[in-house]
């Protein structure tokens, strides 16, 4: 059981080392500035106090040598430098190691004071005279929680001398009972109105500290929280009571409980809100640490601090945020001399910056430093087998970028004991995504990068879009929506094609995956689009994919408290959670992800070339993967992995004309290069057989090609097996699909090939 | 209450009287609307909205695997807290809560079919009929039994 004084002691102490860090950091860019360094002072003075009070020799020991030397910087005997700073915030670690020893066993622990103490110890060697305040160590002061000492105050209007303040506290420690200030009058150092006027100040400082905040178990919180959840629920049901009742006077109660419920549930969840400056607070120190054992110079800023977030996100976002400052650092930024010989300034720039958006939270980490090395990563993605050579050297920028967010990826050159051990930011992009948010990277090369996360507000309470499928009620996070399609009339007819089994409806130009809900979750029923009038789609995003979910009706969007499911239902990956609807009855929680992966229409690209690399080298295990079939010349079947084909197209052999050596069409407004595969892989070309040219359209970063194939025969979604290993680089095999040998072509290397070897078409 | 002596509270699955020690039921309540869940274990019957609080939903006939309820018979719901929280079992009727001594407790014999025994701890011997002690945790605990088969990894 820990003393309840320690317990007090911690809480109250481990906000005084936090503000001292910022302080110290602060108080290292303005070294004049007597109102950091007495804040600094009465938070150190503070710690040594309390911690003597209650027995806490170490503490009182270590925070003593460090007030004396902050007398001295105070009274300008000592002017502050990177020595004495850093000795000590030496001190506010050893505070800290000295804190969480007692958190964990209640006892100072046996840390060696030794080092810090001899460091301050050297500063203070070089001036003798003790100070007046220091050397007042030995009363501890009455009130732990002291607020501000009379004398400082008088001191710091500059209504006394420190000296007089000085003496009076010699008085009073060779045994005057008086209270300071009387002591002061009598010897006359200062009139009696001035002391009254500081002892009001004092009780104001006292007051203010005192009720403007309480401490509140977080335990208590989180229940009162759930509470307001289900009044929520409740008023929702008394609602929806009111569209049959007339009474006029249950009709107005009904709508001020409303109101009230609204404005609690802000209120309650406003108490749980943080700022970001919370976090970030840290930043500042952890920068000027990195700094110095870098040998970087950086300053760091930043905006948006009072943008707040729950508790459970700030708590969530602690970590990876910091490894993404302690990665700019090391990574990003450079030293002086190379930013100099750039053209930059020396100093380099950290900038945080945070806002609201739609909902969510904003977070951008930006530094002005070197940049991402695009074409290291991408070496190293192939080195690493991560992706192809083929898939690197066609990645957009972005996506390069974005490989750094996967497992065992990193490009320091060296590994520091910073960052750069190849761990991290897939933990980074991991642990922001359990908590729903999103994670970005831009980068250009030589002139910075920015890591741009959203992240939802709060998790409790979120925004749904509701849908009835199959005569049961779903809620769609809003998170993952884009925008509803409604098809009425004759498109309902024609709206959504089939290549063979896969649906898809042409998404202004581009093809949308199609997924009924009512199929993935087997409810059975018709399919609601060949009875109604109307279908309804409502597009997805996940994981960067889009898709569309075929729903029989869309209902309303509506705040909805999540709520988790039992471990039995834990197991089914379509679902986030359940809610309670207005009308008293559950409902379920897609999980757009989950469902995504479900239906197949969300393909991790990076995963999909990382296994079909495996599988050409013969070691896979067969992936589950959707492929299109089709044929070339008298070859027979061809298979190309659907993640590739972005469009099916159909071009009349008219249209084809030549650019250079290369057969062309145009294209939505653009040039399509064609590549022939059956001249491509020297196949016999089949007969002209007149009729439209099937087209396979493939898109990489804003560039098509088109591959002009004699036959769509299906798309098919199984195991495939790559059973022997071609050795032509632009097929990844063959493997048998529907009882036919087909040969897997590999597109970016045959594209590469033909764009290398100018033999396009 | 003697320390021989536990109290039970009764129910009925298909005539025979199972029983649950009176300290983990939560509630005993009326048939209550449920919500199904698509894809889940067969004898998940759906969620249950018991007081803003989410509960899912066990049918015990299909869990001892004796066969569904009538069209139109509607089950009771026996809330019983859990290592993982409310679960309600729903039951075909309630019985009273009966006093029993450790005198008349027999483990459970082999003749029953398996799937009952696993989920059985024993039969108390009352003057009437036989009560047969669910195990709980083992009831609500579907990890063993068949369950959704989630697609492959991708």
């Amino acid at each position: 059981m820990m003393d309840e004084f320690i317990q007090e002691f911690l809480i109250e102490g481990s906000e005084l080392l936090d503000q001292l860090d910022r302080d110290f950091v602060e108080f290292e860019k303005n070294p004049n500035s007597k109102e950091l360094v007495a804040r600094i002072f009465r938070a150190i003075h503070t710690l040594k106090g309390t911690g003597g009070t209650i027995g806490l020799e170490k503490i009182e020991l270590v925070n003593h040598a460090g007030e004396s030397v902050l007398c001295r910087l105070r009274d300008g005997k000592l002017s502050l430098n990177a020595d004495i700073t850093s000795a000590l915030l030496r001190m506010i670690d050893v505070d800290r190691q000295l804190f969480a020893s007692l958190e964990s066993t209640g006892q100072e622990g046996e840390i060696d004071l030794s080092g810090v103490l001899h460091s301050l110890n050297l500063i203070l060697a070089g001036d003798e005279k003790s100070c007046a305040a220091a050397a007042s160590a030995g009363p501890k002061p009455a009130t732990p929680a002291e607020v501000n000492l009379l004398g400082e105050i008088l001191v710091s209007e500059g209504a006394v001398a420190e000296a007089a303040v000085a003496a009076a506290l010699n008085l009073q420690q060779e045994g005057d009972a008086r209270p300071i200030g009387e002591i002061l009058v009598h010897n006359g150092a200062v009139p009696q109105t001035t002391v009254q006027d500081a002892l009001q100040t004092q009780s104001d400082s006292r007051e203010e500290a005192v009720n403007s905040n309480i401490r509140v178990d977080v335990n208590l919180l989180d229940k009162v929280m759930n509470l307001v959840g289900e009044l929520v629920l409740a008023r929702n049901q008394i609602l929806q009571f009111t569209s049959n009742q007339k009474d006029a006077a249950f009709l107005s109660t009904a709508q001020r409980l409303n109101l009230i419920t609204t404005e609690l549930q802000e209120g309650v969840m406003k108490t749980r809100m943080q700022p970001i400056g919370n976090v970030w607070n840290k930043f500042p120190r952890i920068v000027r640490d990195l700094s110095n054992s870098t040998g970087k110079s950086v300053r760091i800023e930043m905006a948006g601090t009072q943008t707040e977030l729950d508790k459970t996100i700030i708590e969530a976002i602690k970590d990876p945020l910091t490894h993404v400052v302690r990665n700019s650092l090391d990574h990003g930024i450079e030293t002086s001399a190379e930013r100099v010989a750039a053209g930059k300034p020396a100093q380099g720039l950290l900038f945080l910056r945070a806002f609201h958006e739609g909902g969510q939270v904003n977070i951008e980490i930006s530094d002005d430093g070197a940049g991402l090395d695009l074409d290291a990563i991408r070496a190293k993605g192939v080195e690493r087998g991560i992706v192809s050579p083929a898939q690197a050297a066609k990645m957009t920028d972005r996506e390069a970028a974005n490989l750094i967010f996967l497992a065992g990826f990193s490009t320091a050159r060296k590994v520091t004991n910073i960052s750069g051990r190849g761990v991290g930011m897939d933990v980074v992009k991991t642990n922001i995504e359990k908590i729903g948010g999103t994670v970005d990277i831009a980068s250009t090369r030589g002139h910075g990068t920015t890591l741009k996360i959203k992240i939802p507000l709060t998790l409790a309470i979120i925004p749904a879009l509701v849908v009835t499928t199959g005569g049961e009620r779903f809620a769609i996070p809003q998170v993952s929506l884009v925008e509803l399609v409604r098809l009425e009339g004759k498109t309902a007819e024609t709206g959504i094609e089939m290549i063979k089994e896969a649906a898809v409806y042409r998404l202004r130009g581009n093809l949308l995956p199609i997924v009924y809900l009512n199929r993935e979750l087997k409810l059975g029923g018709q399919d609601g689009e060949r009875t109604a009038e109307a279908i309804n789609i409502v597009v997805l995003q996940a994981d960067g994919e889009q898709f569309g979910l075929v729903v029989d009706e869309i209902n309303d969007t509506e705040e909805i408290v999540v709520k988790p499911l039992s471990k039995q239902l834990k197991g089914i990956s379509c679902f986030a959670g359940a809610t309670i609807m207005g009308d008293g009855k559950v409902a379920l929680i897609l999980d757009i992800l989950g469902l995504a992966q479900r239906a197949s229409v969300a393909g991790d690209s990076h995963e999909n070339a990382a296994s079909s690399d495996r599988e050409a080298a013969g070691e896979g295990g067969g992936q589950r993967e959707s492929w299109l079939l089709f044929r070339v010349g008298e070859r027979g079947k061809l298979a190309v992995p659907l993640s590739m084909v972005s469009r099916l197209e159909e071009f009349d052999p008219q249209t084809v004309e030549m650019s250079g050596n290369h057969q062309v069409v145009q294209y939505r407004g653009e040039i399509m290069p064609l590549v022939r595969v059956a001249d491509a892989l020297q196949l016999a070309a089949q007969a002209e057989r007149g009729g439209p040219m099937q087209v396979v359209v493939h898109s990489d970063g804003g560039r098509s090609v088109g591959l002009v194939v004699d036959e769509i025969l299906d798309i098919v979604d199984q195991h495939v097996t790559i059973t022997s290993k071609a050795e032509d680089p632009r097929l990844l095999g063959s493997a048998v699909i529907h009882q036919h040998v087909t040969d897997l072509l590999n597109v970016p290397e045959l594209v590469m090939s033909m764009a290398g070897g100018g033999r396009i078409a | 209450m003697s320390a021989t002596q536990q109290q039970f509270c009764t129910f009925y699955v298909q005539g025979l009287m199972y029983g649950v020690e009176v300290e983990t039921v939560q509630e005993v309540i009326r048939h209550l609307d449920m919500t199904g869940v698509p894809l889940a274990p067969d004898v998940v019957a759906g969620l249950i909205n018991l007081r803003g609080q989410i509960v899912t939903a066990i049918d015990l006939r299909r869990r001892l695997g004796v066969g569904d309820r009538r069209e139109g018979e509607l089950p009771m719901n026996v809330v019983v807290r859990t290592a993982d929280g409310a679960v309600s079992l729903l039951v075909d009727e309630i019985g009273d809560v009966v006093e029993v001594e450790e005198k008349d407790f027999e483990e459970t014999p082999n003749s029953l079919p398996s799937t009952s025994r696993e989920l059985i701890r024993g039969v108390y011997k009352l003057n009437k009929e036989l009560l047969l002690v669910l195990n709980t945790q083992r009831s609500v605990n579907l990890s063993a039994s068949a369950g959704e088969s989630e697609p492959g990894t991708h």
